[in-house]
């Protein structure tokens, strides 16, 4: 694998790292399957490109695409929450309107983003390349969302949101009102996601209503390799497991492509994707099994 | 202090499956008592205990506590001034969070939060005081997860988090029920501490009759959702199972109790 391979990998790792966050937000502290999602990266995406080419300022157009996921995520809590339906199916509905929404964000199915001033347009005064910058820039980023997730999650709300996902019935007899915290919750989590949108689009160069498909899995792939590699015992250890899970997952995928000898194409890429997916929920066990063998062995 | 008025729960109602599950209860209970209430499976001892709570809204009948008409209010709103126990110990805690975790909800709970840590050396000094007391070594263990502790363990812990603000009322549902038989004395008696030194007002379901008796400062018994009887004071004091059951038998016209499970608890 090339350099400029690998800084690409850890460039898309750390867009991802912020889908993770907002994928560990929803499936593991809410306990809620949020499929919204494959729709609030592309809806970031559109937000911020529409703007940015408007000649709007882009770092106000990357807050913009983050207020639009936390809309997006509130529309599906509030479908969920007030209006009875069922979590899964509630995130399937807003995604499916967020393909139309994102059309007429857009008008039109892509828009370019090249020679527009973005938020990376700064970082061309570094005096280091682009493939070397963004990464760097992005990594500010996470670190930012990073150090502000744990301090929530640690916090007196972030609590109750993180038992309004373990144990509801309980939570409501601590007084907690568990409705407003999954709002609150997926809000956060599809304004990350969004954010990952917007910062995916201006280092891509373009925005594509097609952008989002999938975005789910590589999430979801993130947060369970992460944990099957970092056990999250604590709220910092989970977090860093999205981190070091996303970035992992675009190496291997990266690793997976460039090795000639295995024969894989770009378009495997799906493929590949539900292989490691699959691989990361089923490994805990296979190591659960092996050492529990060893230790067996051990005492005869 | 708690006041029940002409209270009704009809479940599906309209439907070939409606069941009444109470059928007009009136109860007054003042400020300190402990009543314990018995009955039979299906009595609406549980009922009763989750129209309290507010997890069941009443279809008819309104329900005061002090002052306020609390008839309409979410389980969240009257968690300022309800405490609860639940009869699983699974369902009082959360399994996946810490010890400490866990205590810090309840050290919360009613109370505006907001973005600070949810755990300082206050609350960790308090609730180390607070699990020391029960002798299990557990203020040695604030950071291990709820999940690894047992069902007597985590109910002992969940009596501690009732008591962590001061609510006005403490709801137990058979809270003993899933323990073994040393172990549920040992959170009874925890029960009774607390309810003491915090000046509770309390109401204990429980499924035993001999433990309906043994603990609290008065007792009503259901039936088919109506209160059968209901005693207290000098007419409770000196009362056994067999005179309960003669109570029961003389309140219900001669119709025998066969549920065997209340007899032998």
């Amino acid at each position: 694998m090339s350099t400029i391979a690998a800084l690409g990998a850890l460039e898309s790792g750390l867009v991802f790292a912020l889908v993770a966050f907002g994928v560990f937000m929803s499936f593991r502290i809410l306990e809620f399957p949020d499929l919204t999602v494959d729709g609030s990266f592309p809806l970031g995406a559109a937000v911020s490109a529409i703007l940015i080419v408007s000649g709007v300022n882009p770092w106000l157009a990357t807050f913009a695409a983050f207020f639009a996921g936390t809309l997006a995520g509130m529309v599906t809590a509030f479908m969920n929450t007030k209006l009875g339906i069922l979590n899964l199916l509630a995130s399937i509905l807003t995604m499916i309107a967020l393909y139309s929404v994102n059309l007429r964000i857009m008008g039109k199915p892509n828009i370019a983003l090249l020679g527009e001033t973005t938020v990376l347009t700064s970082t061309e005064s570094w005096g280091v390349p682009y493939y070397v910058a963004t990464p760097i820039a992005f990594s500010v980023v996470v670190l930012v969302v990073f150090f502000f997730l744990l301090k929530f999650l640690n916090s007196q709300k972030g609590l109750a949101m993180r038992a309004t996902g373990a144990n509801a019935r309980m939570a409501s007899a601590q007084g907690i009102n568990t409705d407003r915290m999954i709002i609150l919750g997926m809000a956060i989590s599809n304004g990350l996601v969004g954010l990952a949108g917007s910062l995916f689009a201006q280092s891509q160069g373009s925005a594509d209503i097609t952008m989002g498909v999938g975005v789910i899995v590589i999430g979801l792939a993130s947060v369970i390799g992460g944990e099957a590699i970092i056990s999250p015992k604590t709220m910092f250890l989970a977090l860093l497991g999205c981190v070091v899970g996303s970035i992992l997952y675009r190496f291997a995928i990266a690793l997976a492509l460039n090795a000639d000898f295995i024969g894989l194409k770009a378009q495997d890429l799906n493929l590949i994707t539900a292989v490691l997916v699959a691989f990361a929920i089923v490994a805990p066990k296979f190591k659960a099994n092996i050492s529990s063998r060893i230790s067996r062995g051990k005492n005869r | 202090m708690i006041c029940l008025e002409d209270i009704h729960v009809t479940f599906n109602e309209g439907t070939p499956l409606e069941t009444r599950a109470v059928r007009g209860i009136s109860l007054s209970i003042s400020k300190g008592e402990f009543v314990t209430v018995i009955g039979s499976n299906g009595s609406g001892k549980s009922t009763l205990l989750n129209t309290l709570s507010g997890e069941v809204f009443p279809s008819y009948g309104s329900i005061t506590i002090g002052d306020i008409d609390v008839t309409r209010w979410s389980v969240a709103q009257r968690a300022k001034l309800i405490a609860r126990v639940f009869q699983d110990p699974l369902a009082g805690s959360c399994e996946n969070l810490t010890i400490e975790e866990n205590m810090a909800l309840a050290w919360y709970r009613g109370q505006k939060t907001g973005f600070a840590a949810a755990l300082n050396d206050t609350n960790r000094e308090v609730f180390k005081k607070q699990l020391a007391r029960l002798g299990l070594g557990l203020e040695n263990r604030l950071r291990d997860k709820m999940g690894l502790l047992s069902g007597g363990q985590r109910q002992a812990i969940s009596l501690l988090m009732s008591a962590l603000q001061p609510a006005k009322i403490l709801l137990l549902d058979e809270h003993t029920a899933a323990l073994d038989p040393k172990t549920a004395a040992f959170v009874l008696d925890l029960t009774c501490q607390i309810i003491d030194e915090n000046k509770l007002t309390a109401l204990m379901v429980t499924h035993s009759m001999q433990q309906a008796l043994e603990v609290g400062t008065r007792t009503i018994m259901l039936h088919e959702g109506k209160i059968v009887f209901d005693v207290q004071g000098e007419e409770r004091a000196g009362l056994t199972v067999v005179d309960l059951l003669d109570l029961f038998k003389k309140n219900q016209e001669g119709e025998e109790l066969s549920d065997d499970s209340l007899l032998l608890g």
